[in-house]
Formats: structure tokens, sequence, C-alpha cells
């Protein structure tokens, strides 16, 4: 056969696989949002269940999944540009240094229901904060650094190294040129990382499985040691637990969950996008 | 890496030495969570390996009701599973990523990109739902068996979750391949697709080999879509007919139990004892691949 039409039946199969990947995504989304969207109302969003779950709102439960994104963020976020500071301007090539990143691409690696075993032995048990909001973040913002620490330094050594030359000639220390300049040019970026790594937080199921989510609160929880309920936890039991549960209100719950992920997968791409255009360097 | 000569006067020093000092220990935070992650493991599971005979923890078992801790049908399920998702995985997230990095034009990795980043960001529990309702009643009425809750569900489904992963390290593996590598191939007289096969994508072997493991990692560890899906029956998947009847992994177990078992038991004890099986296999696994990322950095050869 002539090696030229082989290459081009290749072509052909190469894009069809690219469409097998794509097309069931495109599939999963596109039912979720027909079969969800006819459950989605005003009080869906805001009142809280009732009828064990099978009326009302899910609001509790989206309240939860903020509640423990955002303390997810502020206790990942510090430790995260920390850490990746450390490794992109301080860092030298030793062993110490190859140890970290070794650590780093492990605790990406550790299974989510892992990450939940760890939570429960050490936050709710051993420092006893309870199934709490207080474990279930910390155990979650474990999860995360690794993303945020690979992407911010990723994002700090894409800053050219003249930036840093400049600074010093200047007069000014390593810190100074850190805070002033090469982090400020590096917060687009930075800021990508750190939203995607919250929006696989906000996710998660198994990691809070045992640290912090309940199938139901009859209030909202009022501090960072009371339980919470979570969306991605509520999806799991009212598909698997609760018998004779409207379809309707599953696939809105699912529906809920999808829009608020793939809302901040959008916000961080738009952002990635808009700054590497605007970049001179 | 080039050295900088900043000015160091004693009264930045005393400023930024607390500054400085607090950025190194972030930065070797990785390292202490990895440890604290192990040592808890090990403090609530260990018992586990004298509570009762190795041979029952690892024996063909797991009725923990009869103080059965039998991990086999466990460990065989997830790698069951596992192995059937790196099946349908493999080709079809290789295939894309030479597809992306090699072959597609500009519009069309503009699309396929962001797209594998949402299937990234897809929560886990809500595959599993989507698993539940299409993909096991799908293969029900195709196969007539009696449950669709089966092996190749799960494995089906933890094939897709695994693509992002596989995709963006493969195509990063073949994206350092130099172009005067593509450039020779050409010059020889041979096409785009012969370059490809021949040439690009095994000069970038071992990157795609590290995606590959990454993958496995990842299918290992997955958790919500496993527990939905594949319909948690703890029973030695040993027939040829394995693929196409439930199954139990190792994650699923995990949680799908602790929250029923009294804290300090010996049920208890087992399920850490699970999540020291889970976490060295995936530490093995990351292990190995880093350091095959390293050593080439190390070499610097592609680079």
């Amino acid at each position: 056969m002539n090696r030229y039409l082989v290459e081009k039946i290749g072509f052909v199969l190469l894009f069809l696989t690219a469409l097998a990947v794509v097309v069931p995504i495109l599939f999963v989304i596109f039912i979720i949002i027909v079969k969800g969207s006819s459950a989605i109302s005003w009080e869906f969003l805001t009142a809280m269940p009732s009828h064990g779950m099978k009326a009302g709102g899910i609001y509790p439960a989206i309240f939860g999944t903020l509640i423990l994104t955002l303390g997810t963020a502020l206790a990942a976020i510090p430790v995260g540009v920390g850490g990746a500071i450390y490794l992109a301007e301080y860092a030298r090539d030793s062993w110490l240094t190859r140890a970290i990143r070794l650590a780093i691409v492990n605790l990406a690696g550790i299974p989510s229901v892992v990450y939940g075993l760890f939570g429960l032995g050490l936050f709710v048990l051993f420092l006893q904060f309870g199934t709490s909001i207080l474990a279930g973040s910390l155990t979650l913002a474990i999860m995360t650094l690794p993303v945020i620490i690979s992407t911010a330094e990723e994002a700090l050594r894409a800053v050219p190294t003249e930036f840093r030359t400049i600074i010093a000639s200047l007069g000014g220390t390593r810190w100074q040129g850190i805070s002033r300049v090469v982090l400020p040019q590096a917060l687009p970026g930075i800021i990508t990382g750190i939203i995607l790594g919250l929006l696989r937080a906000a996710g998660e199921t198994a990691p809070i499985l045992f640290t912090v989510a309940v199938f139901f609160l009859p209030h909202l929880p009022e501090s960072p040691l009371d339980p919470t309920m979570a969306l991605p936890y509520h999806l799991y039991v009212i598909s698997t637990q609760v018998p004779g549960m409207p379809a309707n209100i599953q696939y809105g719950t699912a529906l809920v969950l999808l829009a608020l992920v793939l809302s901040m997968n959008l916000v961080a791409t738009i952002i990635r996008s808009y700054f590497r255009r605007r970049r001179q360097w | 890496m080039l050295k900088i000569d900043y000015k160091e006067t004693s009264l930045h020093r005393v400023g930024e030495f607390g500054i400085e000092s607090a950025i190194r220990v972030l930065g070797f935070s990785s390292i202490g969570f990895v440890l604290l992650i192990f040592y808890f493991l090990l403090r609530e599971g260990l018992p586990i390996f004298y509570e009762v005979p190795l041979s029952n923890f690892f024996g063909t078992r797991w009725y923990p009701t009869f103080a059965l801790f039998g991990t086999m049908p466990l460990v065989l399920g997830s790698a069951l599973v596992t192995i059937t998702a790196i099946i349908i995985s493999v080709p079809l997230g290789v295939a894309t990523a030479v597809f992306v990095g090699e072959v597609a034009p500009d519009w069309a990795r503009e699309i396929l990109k962001p797209m594998i980043e949402v299937l990234a960001g897809i929560p886990s529990v809500v595959l599993g739902f989507f698993g539940m309702n299409f993909v096991a009643p799908f293969i029900r009425e195709t196969l007539g068996a009696p449950t669709g809750l089966t092996v190749f569900a799960g494995g089906l489904i933890l094939a897709y979750m695994a693509l992002p992963t596989i995709i963006s390290v493969a195509e990063d593996a073949l994206d350092t391949i130099p172009e005067s590598y593509r450039d020779a191939g050409l010059a020889m007289g041979a096409t785009r697709w012969q370059t490809i096969w021949r040439v690009v994508v095994p000069a970038a072997r071992s990157g795609i080999i590290v995606a590959v493991m990454l993958g496995i990692g990842r299918a290992i560890g997955e958790t919500m879509v496993v527990m939905m899906v594949t319909g948690n029956a703890a029973r030695m998947p040993l027939g040829l007919d394995s693929l196409f009847r439930p199954a139990r992994t190792m994650t699923a177990t995990i949680a799908a139990e602790m929250g029923e078992v009294a804290q300090g038991g010996v049920h208890y004890h087992a399920l850490f004892g699970i999540g020291i099986i889970l976490f060295l296999i995936t530490f093995i696994i990351n292990l190995t691949a880093a350091s095959s990322i390293f050593s080439k950095r190390r070499r610097g050869g592609l680079r």
C-alpha cells in the first residue's frame, strides 16, 4: 500500500481516537445538564432539604462545600506558595531538594481515600478536632498542596532571570526582588494553579467521608469544629443509600456540583489566557 | 543556576531572616507531610499485623463479621479493575497525545486541551453517578448480565479518569523531543506518520512509560467510581468471566466500611492496614516514575 495513503488513514484514526476521548466527556456533561436542569430552582439552591431529602433544596450542601473550599484555600495557599517560592528561588540542586520533589510527586499520587484515613487518624482523633470543618479542610489542603506547589513553581520559574539580576544591580535584596517583582509577575500563573487545586478539593468525596461530611444536619454549621454537609458526599448518599430518591433531585445535585467545578475551571482558563496575551516578556 | 550577588547589609539580614527561614520551612513541609501520613497509617494500621495471623490478613476471605480479614480478593479486585482501565486508556491516551502533540492543527489543539482539562476536573462522584445510571445499565442490557455493576464498567470509567494524566504527561514527553529528530526523519524520505512512530515516539519512550505508570497510580487510588460502579462483591476474581462480574477494590472497602467500625477495633486496624498496602503500592509506582524523570533531567540529553 502507498505509504502516503497509510499516513492519511493513520491520521484519520488518530483523529477518531481523539474524538473517542472528547465525545463521552461532552455526553456526560450534556446528560447531566439536560436531566438536572428541571430540578434547578431558586428554592433548590437556597432551601433546606425536607421529607428525608426527597424534597426541598440542597442549600446546606452547597454552603458546606463553599466553606470547605474556603478553609482549604486558607490552609493550602500560604504553605503551597511558600513551598513553591523555596523551590523556585532558594533551593539549590542537592539531594535534599530532590527529596522534596520526590515527596511532592508522592503526595500527588497518594489515593484520596488514604488522605481520608490520615485525616481521621491525625486531625479527627489524635488532635481531637472531631468530625469537623477544620479536620476536613486541613485534610483537603494537604491533598491540594502538590498541585499548587508545582504550578506555582512553574509560574515563578517562567519569570525571566534578568528581572532578578536587575533588582540585585539596583541594590535590592533577594526577598525584595521576590516580593516586589517576581511574585507579582508570576501571580496570574499562581492563581490559576490555586484554582485548579481548589476545584479538585471541592469535588473530592473520599477525603471528607470520615473527616467532616454528614448526611443530614438540621442547621448550618456554626463553627469550624462543626461537621457539615457537602455536595459530593450528598450526591453519593442520595444516589446510593436512599431508596426511592427522585431522579431529578439526584441529577440536579450532580449539575450544581458540576457547574461549580466547571465554572472554577473556566475562571482559571480565562485568567491564564488573558495574562498570557498581555504579558510583555 | 545563575548565581546572583545580592546586597547583604546587616539591617536587611535581620528583617529578612524571619521570612526566609519561614519559606525554608514551608519548602521542606512536603517531606514532613509524607512522613506524617505514613506515620499515622502505621500507628493505626500496624496492630492488625499482630492482632490476627498474617495468613488471615493475606487470606482469600474478607468477612469482617466473622473476623476474616483476607485482603487478597480486594488486592486482586483493585488489580483487575486497574488492568482493565489501563488496557483501555493507554492506547487511547497515547494516540490522543500523539494527535494533540504531532498531528492536530492549532484549532483542534485549542479545543482538545481544554476539554481534557475539563475531564480532569469532573468530580469522581459525578462520573460514578453517571456510570451507575448509564454505563452499568448499558452493559447489563447488551450482555444480558444479571447486573451491570461489574469490573468492566468500573474499568471503563477509570480509563477516562486516567486519561488526562496519561495524555498530558505523554504529550510533555513528545514535546521534549527536539525538532531536529523530526527533520532528520523527514529528510530521509520518511512520511510524517513513519517519523512519528519510528523516531519521535521511541525517543519519548521513557516519558510515555512514566505517563502510563502515573495513570496506573491514578486508577489504583480512585475510590468513588469503583465503589459506585463495580458492585462491591468481595470475592476472588479468578474466573475468565470476572471482567463481567462485580468485584471489590481496596479503596472501596476502606470508604464503605470505615464509617461503621468501632474505633480502635480489629476491623478498624484492618482498614488502616489496607491503607498501608495502598500507600506502599502508590509510593513505589511514583518513586519509580519520579526517578526516571529525574535521571532523564540529570542526563539532560534530550533537553
